[in-house]
């Protein structure tokens, strides 16, 4: 086949191109440029988006033996994925940004162009599966549980998933460093990308701070009463126990979360832990990485609401567009906006925008 | 079949060249030193300064070995701008032509962003010709603030020459830089005739090694030096002269001066062939900048409706190189500054690839070329379509 290696400059995608080129397949490098100034989500060796970053991927692409362009990537960066994340957290809610980027530039705006192009797939450094099953070509978890990332790739359909190659899937995150040694290629030991790699130092608030402003607002427990004052409702996260700066002391001491962010007052309700239990939980937007559910029947599964989170028992249902899950233990704390992603066993079934809890 | 057409970046070393360099590497001696083996290397260097200023009109003394183009650009343009504003203060206008290779359009930009300086583009034609009357028009109302006029001698991407001796005419008594890299050896080129006060010329464009270029600098002008030392080159460019890129330079330029004429007949056929090929089987092409005179060898097409760098990605499959224009530092592509400064819409500038050529290129070279070109664009259309 005829495959684009998208390369970030890190050493998952490197060991990634190297393996797709192993297999037999014609492969050209590609780094994403997703910003117009490079300098300007600037944050060290953090992944992606730094000048430093786009030579250690034409590096490897060198040592590789692969040919290597830059694509830029920048304007649907910034529309799709950057802007999305503010509006996101404007109304309260708290997106996942690698979900939105793998949804429209990696396996969308990369995939369709490679297409155009005359290439047949895009490869990554992705840490999951894909497998010819009973029920076609199915996406699953990784083999190595700590580096799983199935839950941010939940988010393809099949028609993307089709394009999709992910060479590492069935190897262990340490057994690739020591492959990149092996091959030469000196990121062998550059540090894993953590945080979101367009917000400099991790900082996530105080970044919101910058491009939301600064709007003092009331935190109230759930009666109503004034039990503090906040700077943006945006910075607050459903179960977020510090921070809080309460100047009302709740009754025996006991520890308060936030339980509810409200944009349109700019108000953060806290209150006691059992109040954040959540049992069940509403998606929209479905997304189906391989056959759909059938719709109007109980199906059991899990539910993953987080990129690293437990799996947890569920029963759901689904009319195709909407998901609706019954958790077997409620969970504590759970956003608006969160990804929602089904597994059965270790299959990705699908994937959903989370929109209510109860 | 590999076709390479990208010689404006660079052009291989002509054996004499080669010759020369490989030669003068295993000379041991460091031209500023007194005894016999320093001498024996100067003597060399002083021998290629004098076939360089040969080559280009100059005398010998107006040749200053420098270690690339970009650097002699820097030279002059920030030399003579702290020189002039060192004499009068208000002195701090710098006048460009909008099309300029970063090697001046950078500097410039940074003696504006740190250095007080204030910028005036001349605008050019939709033919990339620099509108005279425009910097008639400048240099009348900013006359005593000037410090320097830079224009190129001829445009490194569509390949107009520009016209410098009416230039300089318009400029008076101001200094007048011209970036000459791409007509040096290429197009009749002599510095004492164009009157500018400074110029500068590269190695590899010519057929000469990497790393090694010169500004050409009129006798008695002096400008402030950037690199401080040993006082090399008139005190103005400090730092060992790199003795065999330097011999290899002079061979180069000898060599390109005594086939220019043959070669510029060959290129501009070449060049008509390759636009005559590709616009029979993608009859939508715009060649930009099509004028006499111009560089023999260039030819800047607007494929419509496709994105350059997919063209350049598929065509590099195929074996053939070409340019996309300038790119940021991290590599991403550009749409051009000098495709928009002509007038071309950003859509049409991204869509445009430059070719060079070259000697050694050939007519089979470009029915490859155009055996291929179509199903390129076809690609490249529906991957911009897909967008």
């Amino acid at each position: 086949m005829k495959i684009i290696a998208a390369m970030s400059g890190g050493v998952d995608s490197a060991v990634a191109a190297a393996r797709a080129v192993e297999a037999g397949h014609e492969v050209i490098g590609v780094h994403l440029a997703l910003s117009s100034n490079p300098q300007k989500y600037r944050s060290g060796a953090r992944g992606c988006c730094t000048i430093e970053d786009s030579h250690d991927a034409r590096r490897a692409a060198d040592v590789i033996g692969i040919p290597f362009y830059i694509w830029d990537m920048a304007e649907e960066f910034h529309e799709g994925v950057v802007e999305n994340f503010l509006e996101e957290y404007a109304a309260g809610r708290t997106p996942n940004p690698c979900l939105r980027c793998n949804e429209k530039i990696k396996f969308a705006a990369v995939l369709d162009r490679a297409r155009a192009l005359g290439f047949d797939a895009v490869a990554t450094g992705h840490y999951a599966q894909m497998r010819q099953t009973p029920l076609g070509r199915t996406m699953h978890r990784a083999e190595d549980p700590l580096k799983d990332q199935s839950y941010v790739l939940a988010v393809l359909n099949k028609e993307q998933l089709d394009g999709a190659i992910f060479p590492l899937g069935d190897t262990h995150k340490e057994e690739v460093r020591r492959e990149a040694k092996r091959r030469g290629l000196y990121v062998a030991n550059k540090p894993d990308s953590h945080d979101i790699c367009f917000v400099p130092s991790g900082n996530n608030a105080g970044w919101l701070h910058d491009r939301l402003g600064t709007e003092t607002g009331s935190i109230v427990d759930e009666a109503g009463t004034k039990l503090g004052e906040h700077q943006g409702a945006y910075t607050y996260t459903v179960g977020q126990r510090r921070g809080l700066n309460l100047t009302v002391p709740a009754a025996g001491g006991v520890p308060r979360y936030v339980l509810k962010i409200e944009p349109l007052t700019n108000t953060v309700v806290v209150g006691l832990k059992e109040a954040l239990a959540v049992s069940e939980i509403e998606g929209e937007k479905a997304i189906w990485c391989g056959p759909v559910p059938q719709a109007g029947q109980q199906h059991r599964g899990f539910a993953q609401i987080r990129a690293h989170g437990e799996a947890l028992a569920c029963t759901y249902s689904t009319d195709g567009g909407q998901i609706r899950v019954l958790l077997d233990q409620p969970l504590l704390g759970l956003a608006t906006g969160q990804g929602l992603v089904i597994y059965d066993e270790d299959r990705v079934v699908g994937s959903a925008t989370v929109s209510a809890t109860k | 079949m590999a076709s390479y057409f990208d010689h404006a970046a660079t052009t291989p070393m002509s054996l004499p060249a080669i010759e020369a360099f490989t030669e003068q590497i295993q000379q041991l001696g460091n031209p500023s030193s007194l005894h016999t083996q320093g001498r024996s290397v100067r003597k060399r260097v002083e021998e290629a300064r004098e076939a360089i200023a040969q080559a280009a009109g100059a005398s010998p003394s107006e040749v200053i070995f420098t270690g690339s183009g970009t650097e002699s650009n820097n030279l002059a343009i920030k030399g003579f701008y702290w020189k002039r504003l060192g004499e009068d203060k208000n002195r701090n206008v710098i006048v460009i032509s909008a099309f300029e290779h970063h090697a001046i359009l950078d500097p410039v930009e940074w003696l504006e962003a740190h250095e007080g300086a204030h910028v005036i583009q001349v605008p050019v034609t939709g033919d990339g010709v620099v509108d005279l009357e425009a910097l008639k028009d400048i240099v009348e109302k900013n006359r005593e603030r000037i410090a320097v006029i830079a224009v190129m001698h001829s445009n490194n991407e569509v390949g107009t020459i520009q016209p410098i001796t009416e230039v300089v005419a318009i400029a008076g008594d101001i200094p007048v830089h011209t970036d000459a890299v791409q007509s040096f050896g290429k197009v009749a080129f002599d510095f004492a005739e164009l009157g500018v006060i400074s110029a500068t010329i590269s190695g590899h464009k010519v057929g000469g090694p990497l790393g090694v270029a010169a500004l050409l600098l009129r006798r008695g002008i002096d400008v402030t030096p950037i690199l401080h030392g040993g006082g090399q080159e008139r005190d103005i460019r400090s730092g060992t002269l790199n003795a065999p890129a330097i011999v290899s330079f002079a061979a180069a330029a000898t060599d390109a001066q005594i086939h220019r004429e043959e070669r510029y007949i060959y290129l501009r056929e070449l060049r008509q062939y390759l636009i005559d090929s590709l616009t029979a089987v993608v009859p939508d092409i715009v060649v930009n900048g099509d004028v006499e005179p111009a560089l023999p060898g260039i030819a800047n097409l607007t494929f419509p409706g496709t994105e350059s760098d997919g063209l350049l990605l598929l065509l590099d499959a195929e074996g053939i190189a070409s340019s996309t224009g300038s790119a940021c530092s991290a590599g991403v592509p550009r749409p051009s500054h000098v495709l928009l400064a002509m007038g071309l819409s950003e859509r049409d500038a991204r869509s445009s690839l430059r070719f060079s050529l070259g000697i050694s290129n050939t007519r089979a070279e470009i029915d490859q070329l155009s055996s291929v070109i179509a199903s390129v664009v076809e690609r490249a259309r529906a991957a911009l379509a897909r967008q």
